[in-house]
């Protein structure tokens, strides 16, 4: 039982949603009851993982491994590091609140809805858990379909489009992102004679700078579409205005951390040398600023409240690939943390939309004003949600805003300025938002009488909002998780870092504020170095 | 050392009060079913009220319908709240948050005075409590390569600096939490005010007691966001949102600067702790960068960006004159007393740094200097007793930030710790004066009350005096060191000098100009609410004469070195000595020290601040129709002032139309037409070949299908037609067959 702790977290969704099937259609109440003890069992087996964890060791933990395709060299072989551990928990804790707050906004099909997001929390906890290439691939695959289904099935008018646009959008970047898996397995076999899809094995692949870079954009587009990263982000305001409510709070809080993920646990290990590479760093970096900047602003002029949260999204997964391509402890401790405060304050920003939309079926914001009026707990929660998506310190969005900065400071200053822009437009359009739907009077007769938050309501907010305090007041133990994983990542794409060593920059204590150009100097001679180790 | 331990407790106590408040207060203070019909119902009353003063004054018709609206809000909020009254019966409960929320920053008051009484028996003067690794963050590379930990505990320091500021906060936040059991009394939603106005203390002390600039950050951050609920405090009144959310992003744009000065101070020192930051800045491995621009300039120079946000100095001090659509205790508390002056805490606990900076301390002095006589000459001409304050206030600041530039930390605290005490006292003041007038904040509608409150009176009249600089009360004594330090100290100059003695007779006319229209003179109150006048509850003017009292003595602790005096009246600058480890640079300038000079130095400030009050006692009580014609005759001049120089009209047409809003609209249409019309040109191409196909598959692919089968059909047509089916044709053919082989046999024999 011990040894499949993982397996068990995997596929508890999936065993529910069996179950599920058996009971019929019209026991409405029966099957939302049987979807949510399935969710919440499916969060309680993955508490174990936490407690299980050993924080000191590094590499992958509570690995189990099978051979399942053997002629491909495909295996069913799972295992968790920090990351993965912090995702998965994400994951098992969202996918409950998520099914939680779907009871009284879905009356059709309910069979079916409860059965496509039961499927879709085991594929994305696989994504999370896969150290095979083929595995994760499959599971990767697996998340479409359910999320397919649930946008065009129980969507808003526009569900088809949106729907449709969001398969086939993704589905264009994973199979560019299949030729590079391909790449790699034929590359392996072609090196050692033999084929495999294990991740460890495929890092031992030698491979020239050119032929990772090519590999390298093959990830690229396969991630930077699920993040998504300017300007690969079209797909994401119409996908989260169409989706049902624990649709757009799934898709924002786990979904788009698969292609974050995939940045950290793919392409940085995977080539590491392209990783690094000063040219498609600073295109990311860019992209990533881009994502920022432009993604607050676009937020600033939303005339819909669900598109407005969305295009933050674009802007607050910004924050998460530049850490991750500040290639340092602090910028990727802190993406993969700022990973977590994304799905904790724009899950709460998603499920707060939902509220309002169950009441008044409309999500103009021009339609509300005054809320705080009729519904002061509501406003209450909304108001601790803004705050933790605005990065107020002693909430969440703080520490993994700010660790990231550092490590982009620690590139780059001017990376850490043009970034820190968000901070303030992040200020700007959620103080608005909060402005336009809660504060002054009530203009719209029919919110006159707007019921406040119902007990389940308040009870799917209360977990994130004493998680997002927790971060924010204590994230020691989040630190302590990532320490080594990171450790290992950074060793592995710069070699030398942990010793600190850099002398070049002995005497410019008067001017380290030319520190960008040493620090592309600095990750060349890494370049030159690790080419050098082969 | 019991206190001493305990000064974590400090914070901790006013959270309690407003975690009680927040969570629990709806049972002990009951709101009233829904007031939104109160709500719908003030809109009514505020439009017409709107049309009514708009006319009077075009030109101003932005400040005086907030002005305006905020009257009627309030006054109308006070009708309702007796009408409605459901909780006239729960004034029993109403009376434990009276209780709890004074209490808990009384118990803070008393924790702080007696930390700061065994931190005065502690030779070295600093006491620093580390409780846990707050922010515990991982390895990164310094600027010179070495390997630092990017961590920050959540650690408490007291010394000299922050025992001053626990004071202030609790001391003076205290009064003003008794003074709101009075000014609230009327208001719906009491105990939210409290629980707000609690955590803002909390968040408070959290800024002067952190032992690091990280956690600094949080209380300073904190203190904006309560700075945010209380300014939109009144939910219904656009305006006050408009007010808190300027306040919160205006500040956020300072907090940029905040947040990359400590990455730069990580980056170049590894640390961001008090104790450690000064060690290595005074160890001597930094040199003072008196020659060029260099790293700890920038750094420097960002924090006071940050500062320059949240103590309201240009460019960023637009956000604190709206700020006063906040109810009147919160301006005093946090928009004068408290709040505003972390800024110069910020950078009096940075002075480590900026002695190594020069040439940023002369952009401090020089913005200070700048700031002060910008905002008196606006405070010159408004008409809102509250804006005339809170430019009053901006003004007050910019002295203090000049004190600060020129190197004199001590005398900023100083004149922080005095102004605590002389603008609170105004603050609460004014709005016992708005309290007795039903809600009017224009002194046009004012004018000779004096008798009909008199405490309120007199003790606005010491604050006045104390803030004009006559010898004696608090703020000469400040001041009057400010002005000495900015001509007498190394890095000071004439210039600011005079720039501060223009400021000084500046204030001390609209100080009197604000005391004369509002107590003295003709009545100029509508009769209606000249009938009401009566002087604020005790719970106001307790507070009010506590301050009176503070405003006459508080610049006792450091009277000027020439005045000849005991040691013990040199009290505040020896305490915070060791904060500043100024001994050696003060023995220096000590040398400098021309008690002539100094003498006629202050006889100059005094008679200015004598001229200033007798020209506004001369305009506003001898000669009342001076100012209208002159106002008429300078109309230009006048109306750049009360319009704020358009500042605020320059940045919302730079900022918030231009770069936020324009650039949204701009982005927002190049998202939908080119970046998503990319993508549905994708689709729309993957469409159109996939057409093309479905054509070339129809006509080409398919055509030749279907053609080969065409011609089967055409060269199969002669067969068909004599496959009928029918066995007589059959029949016939066989015969026929069988002849025609039998008759071509026949003739080919």
């Amino acid at each position: 039982m011990d040894q499949h702790l993982l397996s068990i977290v995997v596929f508890t969704p999936l065993a529910g949603f069996v179950i599920l099937l058996l009971i019929p259609g019209s026991q409405k109440g029966l099957i939302k009851l049987w979807a949510n003890l399935t969710a919440f069992a499916g969060f309680l087996v993955s508490l174990p993982l936490v407690t299980r964890f050993d924080r000191q060791a590094g590499g992958f933990q509570m690995v189990e491994r099978a051979d399942w395709i053997p002629t491909l060299g495909a295996k069913y072989l799972i295992g968790i590091d920090g990351i993965s551990l912090l995702l998965v928990m994400l994951t098992t804790v969202i996918g409950f609140l998520a099914i939680l707050s779907s009871w009284n906004a879905i009356e059709d099909r309910v069979k079916e809805y409860y059965a496509m997001f039961l499927i879709m929390q085991t594929a994305m906890i696989g994504v999370f858990v896969s150290l095979d290439f083929f595995l994760f691939y499959v599971f990767w695959e697996l998340v479409l379909v359910p999320m397919y289904f649930i946008i065009g099935v129980w969507g808003g008018p526009r569900k088809l489009y949106a729907a449709i646009k969001f398969f086939l959008y993704t589905l264009a970047g994973s199979v560019l992102m299949l030729l590079g898996i391909l790449t790699l397995y034929f590359r392996y076999h072609t090196q050692f004679g033999t084929y495999t899809f294990e991740i460890a094995d495929l890092m031992k692949i030698d491979m020239p700078l050119g032929m990772q870079q090519w590999v390298f954009w093959a990830f690229f587009l396969g991630f930077a579409i699920k993040v998504p990263m300017f300007p690969f982000h079209t797909w994401l305001p119409d996908a989260h205005v169409e989706a049902p409510t624990a649709g757009s709070v799934i898709l924002a809080s786990v979904l788009l951390k698969m292609g974050t993920y995939g940045f950290i646990r793919f392409s940085l290990p995977l080539v590491p040398k392209a990783s690094v590479d000063i040219k498609i760093v600073q295109i990311l970096a860019v992209l990533s600023i881009i994502g920022i900047i432009y993604g607050a602003l676009v937020s600033l002029m939303q005339q819909d409240w669900k598109k407005l949260v969305a295009y933050s999204s674009v802007s607050h997964l910004g924050f998460c690939t530049l850490g991750i391509f500040a290639l340092n402890p602090n910028g990727i401790a802190g993406s993969v943390i700022q990973q977590i405060n994304h799905g904790i304050s724009t899950g709460m920003l998603f499920l707060i939309i939902g509220v309002v939309y169950e009441r008044r079926h409309t999500r103009e914001i021009a339609e509300y004003g005054g809320l705080a009026h009729v519904m002061p707990k509501y406003a209450v929660v909304f108001a601790i949600a803004m705050l933790s998506s605005a990065g107020l310190p002693l909430l969440n969005g703080f520490v993994g805003e700010f660790t990231i900065l550092q490590g982009a400071f620690e590139r780059s200053w001017v990376w850490a300025a043009f970034a820190v822009m968000g901070v303030i437009l992040g200020a700007a359009y959620l103080l608005w938002l909060y402005q336009r739907t809660m504060l002054g009077q009530i203009t719209n007769a029919r919110n006159l009488h707007l019921p406040d938050l119902t007990p389940r309501e308040f009870a799917v907010f209360v977990p994130l909002i004493i998680w997002a305090i927790w971060i924010g007041v204590y994230p020691k133990p989040y630190f302590e998780i990532l320490e080594k994983p990171v450790q290992q990542l950074v060793e592995r794409i710069r070699p030398d870092y942990y010793q600190g060593a850099v002398k070049a920059q002995a005497g410019v204590r008067g001017r380290p504020l030319s520190s960008s150009q040493a620090d592309g100097d600095r990750a060349r001679a890494i370049t030159v170095h690790a080419g050098a180790a082969q | 050392m019991k206190f001493l331990d305990y000064i974590w407790l400090i914070p901790l106590f006013p959270l309690f009060g407003a975690a009680v408040m927040l969570f629990l207060g709806r049972f002990f203070d009951p709101q009233p079913a829904s007031d939104v019909a109160v709500a719908l119902g003030v809109e009514d009353i505020h439009d017409e009220h709107d049309h009514g003063h708009g006319h009077s004054h075009p030109h101003e018709h932005d400040s005086d319908q907030h002005h305006h609206s905020h009257t009627h809000d309030k006054a109308h909020a006070r009708v309702t709240g007796h009408e409605h009254s459901p909780h006239e019966h729960s004034r029993g409960m109403r009376g434990l948050v009276s209780l709890l929320c004074p209490g808990m920053v009384l118990l803070s008051f008393i924790f702080s005075a007696g930390a700061v009484a065994e931190l005065s028996n502690l030779p070295q003067r600093l006491h620093e409590i580390r409780q846990f690794t707050w922010l515990a963050g991982l390895p990164f590379h310094t600027a010179d390569g070495r390997l630092a930990t990017f961590a920050a505990d959540w650690g408490f320091l007291l010394d000299p600096l922050s025992a001053v500021m626990i004071l202030v906060v609790t001391g003076i936040g205290f009064l003003i939490h008794v003074y709101s059991v009075g000014y609230m009394a009327h208001d719906n939603g009491y105990y939210r005010f409290f629980g707000y106005l609690n955590l803002f203390v909390f968040f408070m002390l959290m800024l002067v007691l952190a032992n690091n600039y990280a956690l600094l950050f949080v209380g300073w951050e904190g203190v904006g966001l309560c700075s945010y609920l209380l300014i939109g405090f009144y939910l219904h009144k656009k305006s006050a949102a408009d007010a808190g959310k300027k306040a919160f992003v205006v500040n956020r744009v300072g907090d940029a600067g905040f947040i990359l000065g400590m990455l730069l101070m990580f980056s170049v020192l590894g640390t961001v702790r008090f104790v450690d930051v000064n060690q290595l800045l005074r160890s001597g491995q930094f040199h003072a960068e008196t020659a060029a621009w260099g790293v700890l300039s920038t750094m420097a120079l960002l924090l006071f960006i940050g500062a320059t946000g949240k103590s309201a100095q240009i460019p960023l001090y637009v956000w604190l004159p709206d700020a006063m659509e906040g109810p009147t205790p919160v301006s005093a508390l946090i928009h004068a007393a408290t709040m505003v002056t972390a800024g110069v805490y910020m950078v009096a606990r940075s002075s480590a740094l900026y002695q190594l900076t020069p040439h940023t301390s002369t952009i401090v002095a020089a913005v200070g200097a700048f700031t002060a006589i910008l905002a008196a000459t606006i405070a010159l001409v408004q008409n809102d007793i509250k804006r005339v304050l809170a430019y009053s206030t901006v003004s007050q600041l910019g002295y203090m930030f000049l004190a600060l530039g020129v190197g004199a930390y001590w005398v900023a605290v100083f004149h922080l710790f005095t102004h605590a005490f002389f603008k609170a006292l105004l603050f609460l003041g004014s709005g016992s004066v708005i309290h007795a007038l039903g809600g009017e904040q224009d002194m046009r509608h004012m004018g000779a009350v004096k008798n009909k409150i008199p405490v309120t009176h007199w003790s606005m009249l010491v604050a006045s005096i104390a803030i004009a600089g006559i010898p004696g009360l608090a703020g000469f004594f400040s001041k009057d060191e400010i002005l000495w330090q900015a001509y007498s100290s190394p890095q000071g100059s004439n210039v600011l000098w005079a720039v501060g003695l223009v400021t000084a007779g500046l204030t001390a006319f609209y100080m009197f100009r604000l005391m004369n229209l509002t107590f003295y003179g003709k009545s100029r109150v509508p009769p209606e609410v000249e009938a009401h006048i009566h002087e604020s509850p005790l719970t106001m003017t307790l507070p009010l004469s506590i301050l009176a009292v503070g405003s006459v003595l508080a610049g006792w602790i450091r009277v000027p070195k020439v005045w000849p005096l005991p040691e013990d009246f040199q009290l505040l600058e020896r305490w915070l000595q060791p904060a500043f480890d100024s001994a050696a640079a003060e023995a220096v300038h000590e040398g400098a020290h021309n008690a002539d000079v100094e003498w006629i130095l202050m006889a100059i400030s005094v008679a200015v601040a004598l001229i200033g009050i007798s020209i506004a006692r001369y305009f506003y009580h001898n000669r009342p129709e001076i100012p209208d014609s002159l106002e008429a005759r300078l109309k230009p001049l006048h109306g750049v002032l009360l319009n704020k120089w358009y500042v605020d009209e320059t940045y919302d047409f730079l900022f918030v139309n231009g770069f936020a809003k324009g650039g949204g609209r701009l982005f927002g249409a190049f998202d939908r037409n080119i970046v998503d019309g990319g993508v549905n040109g994708a689709g729309w191409i993957t469409r159109l070949s996939s057409n093309i196909s479905i054509w070339w598959d129809t006509w080409i692919v398919d055509g030749a299908v279907r053609l080969s089968s065409l011609l089967v059909k055409i060269s199969s047509y002669p067969v068909r037609i004599v496959q009928t089916g029918r066995v007589q044709a059959y029949a016939l053919f066989v015969v026929v067959g069988a002849l025609a082989f039998f008759g071509y046999y026949m003739i080919r024999r």
